[in-house]
């Protein structure tokens, strides 16, 4: 079966430019400051200068909080955007998403900044509770409020993606393409955009309302400390939450490859077997993988800690053989245009299949319990995050601002491009070096022996800012030229 | 296994940025899709990497860090090891090379992770310390020297100051 997806596209009216242009900017800048924050923090780990260490986990938890929700919108954006071509979402929601969002960023930067709320982004339980002083219940009830706020309108925004889908494809099955599939219809699949976004929502939905749920258990026990939560259980819900939700941010952006790529190359994405089945089995396995981040729990059931290294291990699979290698197969001998846009998301899968062995280690038990929460960890995560999935929102920032107006790289481009790739590689090694040898993570202050790990971060984060900080400004000085339909 | 960690992720970096780089190489030439070559490749690779996952995983599983019982027989040393903000009290802070030293980690108050470091500082074992359970952690431990307990789990604003030492002796 070879069929492709069908090119049908509804037209965006004038609001839906205007909101997926806000999302954008809202996106960008974000990511920007958050990229500053990284380099902040890396700086003073380097000891260039000295830090206060409440705000170093101050800003460590802004940090990871702002990256997760920028991915998080950003993702939406790319997902609703190319989504909207075949479904018809509500902009209603698409706004109402960005205001609760918005609302939620004040609530928490408000409990960082001025209550000093400096629980890290997972809000492990008991600890935004039991912080020895540090902040007060009220710090850490804006932070556990503002998180909430932004993943009610998350959860609003997949379940009108749930409705449009399922109202037009009629079933589960049929929008992930499961006739053609398993060989019971002969009718072209889904588009790619449209399989994704299924399999996203049906992550998303249960992954938020997990999430939702230990965030209120956090606020009861803030003002009810004689409410006990089994701290085991929190644990498997932050993660269970944190995990489905961050591959679900890179699942979206993905959806920029799968419709951009092609114009580049003149091919059209193929929907085969391999796709569907490869985005079945995805997300599935990311339900089921999430206690690779409990290793370390020894009293887990053993059996669950076992089944999080081997889907782990088998999660590698789709990533290298369906997105990657169709990636590599879309542009082989294509004659290809290269420009920013098809650059940065060609080194965005370049970023996603470098990550897969630093995962797999991670996710190896006898491996972790040398590695847990040691950078090798952030060396994993930002060489999917910041190499592949900040690569692909600037991709399709380059494709909307840019390419869309007809305009071409200029040398600052170019120059942004290489400054981001080969810093971003260098900021990942030095944290996977960091990790070999035992740094650990999230720590403010640097035995002297790990200063060269941290010193070399450093520069290479100031080169990843620097082309941020170009793309940035690239954007912005076409703001005014909107969002072509 | 850092070592074989760091050595083997920096060999699968650099091998898919020379595969990106082949086929950017190629993406200049303009050529029909040879659609079968492509499938029958992606078939071969997953069968590659099938064949060896498979018995690598075996491998792995084999031997779980999880309080396995000491199969040599030797005396086992119990430590209970309590992790609170910012501190860690162990009931014991000498130990003897070769006997199987089991650490019972638990919490008072937060989450910490209870990791333990050689004098080189390199991790050699690690586990949660977590309020209202105990895991159990077995170690033998073969060089003699000053070992360092780190917290490794985010525990609030002394996080990183947080730490103990231990003794193995000859």
């Amino acid at each position: 079966m070879k069929a492709v997806s069908d090119t049908a596209r509804l037209p965006l009216d004038s609001s839906a430019r205007r909101g997926v242009l806000a999302y954008l900017v809202a996106t960008i800048a974000i990511f920007v400051l958050m990229m500053i924050f990284g380099l902040l923090m890396r700086a003073a780990q380097a000891q260039a200068f000295g830090l206060d260490t409440g705000l170093f986990y101050q800003i460590m938890t802004v940090h990871g909080i702002g990256t997760v929700g920028a991915a998080g919108l950003g993702g939406a954006m790319i997902c609703w955007y190319f989504l909207r071509h075949y479904v018809v979402l509500s902009t209603a929601v698409l706004v109402l998403n960005l205001g609760l969002f918005v609302t939620g960023v004040v609530l928490i930067l408000g409990g960082a900044f001025l209550g000093e709320f400096a629980g890290g982004w997972n809000f492990l339980y008991p600890l935004p509770a039991m912080s020895q002083g540090a902040w007060s219940n009220g710090a850490a009830a804006a932070f556990l409020l503002g998180l909430l706020l932004i993943g009610s309108g998350f959860l609003v925004f997949y379940l009108d993606m749930a409705r449009a889908i399922l109202g037009k494809y009629g079933s589960f099955s049929r929008a992930l393409g499961w006739p053609q599939l398993f060989g019971t219809s002969d009718a072209p699949p889904p588009p790619a955009a449209v399989v994704a976004a299924t399999v996203i929502f049906t992550m998303n939905i249960p992954g938020i309302l997990v999430g939702a749920t230990i965030l209120v258990l956090n606020l009861v026990s803030l003002y009810a400390p004689e409410y006990r939560i089994d701290a085991l259980m929190a644990k498997n819900m932050t993660y269970f939450f944190g995990h489905v939700f961050m591959n679900g941010t890179i699942y979206q952006c993905l959806i920029a490859v799968f419709e951009i790529m092609p114009r580049h190359t003149g091919r059209p994405w193929k929907i085969n077997k391999w796709f569907l089945g490869g985005w079945t089995a995805s997300g599935l396995m990311v339900i089921l993988v999430y206690p690779q981040h409990l290793l370390m729990d020894f009293v887990m059931p053993e059996w669950m800690l076992i089944v999080g290294q081997v889907v782990s291990w088998v999660h590698g699979l789709p990533v290298l053989l369906i997105s990657v290698f169709g990636t590599l197969a879309n542009v082989h001998r294509s004659g290809i245009r290269w420009n920013m846009t098809s650059g940065l998301l060609f080194f965005a899968m370049l970023g996603w299949a470098a990550g897969v062995f630093p995962g797999v280690a991670d996710a190896t038990i006898i491996v972790n319990q040398v590695m847990h929460n040691t950078q090798w960890v952030p060396g994993h995560f930002h060489t999917y995050f910041l190499l592949s999935l900040v690569s692909m929102l600037f991709g399709f920032g380059y494709h909307l601002m840019m390419d869309m107006h007809g305009d071409k790289a200029s040398l600052i481009d170019r120059v942004g491009f290489w400054l981001f790739t080969l810093g971003g590689f260098g900021f990942i090694l030095a944290f996977l070096a960091g990790g070999a040898a035992g740094v650990p993570r999230r720590y403010a202050v640097h035995l002297a022996e790990w200063l060269v790990y941290d010193r070399a971060g450093t520069i290479f984060a100031a080169m990843s800012v620097t082309a941020a900080l170009v793309f940035m400004v690239r954007f912005l000085r076409n703001l005014n030229k909107g969002v072509s339909s | 296994m850092q070592d074989i960690a760091w050595k083997v992720s920096i060999f699968q970096i650099l091998f898919m940025v020379i595969v990106f780089i082949v086929i950017y190489a190629k993406s200049h030439i303009v050529a029909p899709v040879d659609g079968l070559a492509q499938e029958k490749t992606r078939r071969s690779l997953f069968i590659v990497l099938i064949a060896m996952g498979i018995p690598l995983a075996f491998h792995t599983l084999a031997d779980l860090p999880y309080a396995v019982p000491d199969r040599t027989g030797g005396p086992v040393q119990v430590v209970e090891a309590v992790g609170r903000q910012w501190e860690w009290t162990l009931s014991r802070n000498t130990f003897r090379v070769g006997e199987t030293v089991e650490f019972r980690v638990t919490s008072a108050d937060v989450n910490h992770g209870f990791g333990i470091y050689d004098g080189s500082m390199r991790v050699v074992a690690q586990t949660q310390a977590m309020p209202d359970y105990v895991n159990t952690l077995r170690h033998k431990f073969q060089t003699p020297g000053k070992y360092t307990i780190l917290c490794l789990e985010y525990c609030g604003l002394a996080h990183h100051a947080m730490s103990a030492e231990f003794e193995v002796r000859p």
